[in-house]
């Protein structure tokens, strides 16, 4: 434990090209990740929250249940897609990071579309009536929902992040963890696992810690802010 | 389902920007064992500085290696499991194979040697006193060129294993580390490949105990996949990696590679 803390704190002092080059590309991806599966999955829980069709409650399970898709799973089938042998092969970007970004979207799509849903239907129904007697429709009242919920969802794409920056299954399989072009912290750590540097392996995982809190503690601080501007 | 495809792609085109400006590279499916040694840390900036090709690694066991290749998604193979490259070449997915450089494997065990088994010169010999004293033994059991060698030389031992392993024999499922992490844990004897021994760090109180076995050898041979069965292969630069590589320049690179002043792999390319 004791030599894990000192090869973390020797990567950090030396600041290691390779290891900068390592984190920025785990934030690239995960972040970008993020991004993509909370502009898809943000409406679609909201769709969901204040929606009413057939097969919903369905839907609503398919959905839960999914929050718990193993990444290798989700890493074989993307891989699967993005072979040359696959359907999307023509686009070449197996082993990139654009893999992996899709990889991760697909991971914390149903994460984030799940959470939020819970935390916009909650809403939902506190303020119905009150939403409906202002003439409001399903969209607009969707829209308002998302924005009064805002601070939940924040902590619904934190969730979503964590889970994408955490898994190394998906993005070993689609990425290939390729020196200088798709290898990340987690498939990092595998390696040096592998290799029987245990302490290494150990001092590159607190980092990894130490950023994801690095990540929370900067989205806190922003909602602590924007709380108390804007109430 | 087209409204996904439609997302999918878009995404990954946005994501793609960067990459598509880099310049030429080609992916070379390799094993664990070449690059877990720091063989391709060593040779292929080397490489590259003269080429200006990029070689992207993946690397896997050799069964998955090859499978990788099959559906086309690996320029070259450089792998080391006769048996399995030949039937690779067979199925018209490589040119041509060349051998490249050889190791050998060793029987790692603990110091303590519960089977008896340290300093003996004869791999079968020692595998069926393993055996015969239900001693720990780790299997890599991933298809790799070292779970290929250990189920061959089983069976010369006249061992059939699949039949008659006991709890004594724990099939992981794993790379060669992870694997060996796991005999170090348990104290197991396990086969591996010399050069991933050599830079393994968490040895515990593992130690080589038997080598030196002719049956032991390991060769590595290096192919161009088939252009012709698979249209996205970079033919050119693929073939230029595996002309490097069997050139003499490329095989003295490989003699060079050392470890604390030991030599990991040895050129043979004919």
């Amino acid at each position: 434990m004791s030599e894990a803390l000192s090869a973390a704190l020797a990567l950090l002092i030396g600041l290691d090209s390779k290891l900068v080059e390592i984190v920025l590309l785990s934030l690239r991806v995960s972040l970008s990740a993020v991004a993509i599966a909370a502009l898809v999955g943000l409406p679609l829980g909201a769709a969901i929250a204040v929606g009413r069709f057939p097969g919903r409650q369905t839907v609503i399970v398919l959905l839960n249940a999914l929050m718990g898709l193993p990444p290798v799973v989700v890493g074989l089938l993307v891989y699967l897609l993005l072979s040359r042998a696959g359907p999307l092969g023509a686009l070449g970007i197996l082993f990139t990071p654009s893999a992996m970004v899709v990889a991760q979207a697909i991971l914390i799509l149903p994460i984030i579309a799940a959470l939020s849903r819970q935390a916009i239907e909650d809403a939902w129904r506190e303020y119905e009536e009150q939403l409906c007697s202002l003439g409001a429709g399903r969209v607009n009242a969707a829209l308002t929902l998302l924005w009064d919920t805002r601070f939940s969802l924040l902590t619904t794409i934190l969730a979503g992040f964590g889970r994408a920056a955490a898994e190394v299954g998906a993005v070993m399989i689609v990425g290939g963890n390729i020196d200088g072009v798709t290898r990340v912290m987690t498939t990092t750590i595998a390696l040096e696992t592998s290799k029987g540097d245990l302490p290494l392996a150990l001092g590159l995982g607190m980092i990894l810690i130490a950023i994801v809190i690095a990540v929370n503690a900067a989205a806190y601080l922003t909602k602590e802010l924007a709380q108390r501007r804007y109430g | 389902m087209d409204l996904i495809r439609r997302f999918l792609l878009l995404a990954a085109l946005l994501a793609a920007l960067p990459a598509l400006a880099q310049e030429k590279f080609i992916v070379v499916a390799s094993t664990t064992s070449t690059e877990q040694s720091g063989l391709f840390g060593y040779l292929l900036p080397i490489f590259q500085k003269k080429t200006g090709i990029h070689v992207r690694v993946v690397a896997l066991g050799t069964g998955q290696a090859l499978d990788l290749a099959r559906r086309g998604d690996a320029d070259v193979v450089f792998v080391h499991a006769r048996s399995a490259e030949d039937k690779f070449l067979a199925e018209g997915h490589g040119v041509r194979r060349f051998d490249v450089m050889y190791n050998d494997f060793v029987l790692v065990g603990p110091r303590a040697d519960p089977a008896k088994v340290s300093g003996g010169g004869d791999i079968l010999d020692a595998l069926k006193k393993i055996k015969a004293a239900g001693a720990p033994f780790v299997s890599r059991g991933d298809k790799s060129g070292t779970h290929i060698a250990e189920l061959d030389l089983w069976k010369l031992a006249g061992i059939d294993i699949a039949a008659e392993k006991g709890p004594w024999y724990r099939d992981t499922g794993q790379g060669m580390g992870p694997a060996l992490n796991t005999a170090a844990a348990m104290n197991a004897y396990i086969l591996a490949d010399r050069g991933t021994w050599i830079s393994f760090k968490n040895r515990g109180e593992l130690a080589i105990v038997v080598e030196g076995d002719k049956r032991l050898f390991n060769q590595y041979g290096v192919m161009l996949v088939n252009p012709a069965k698979h249209s996205s292969v970079k033919k050119d630069l693929g073939q230029a990696f595996v002309d490097w590589i069997i050139s003499s320049e490329g095989q003295k690179t490989i003699a060079e590679y050392k470890i604390g002043g030991e030599q990991l792999f040895f050129p043979n390319a004919k």
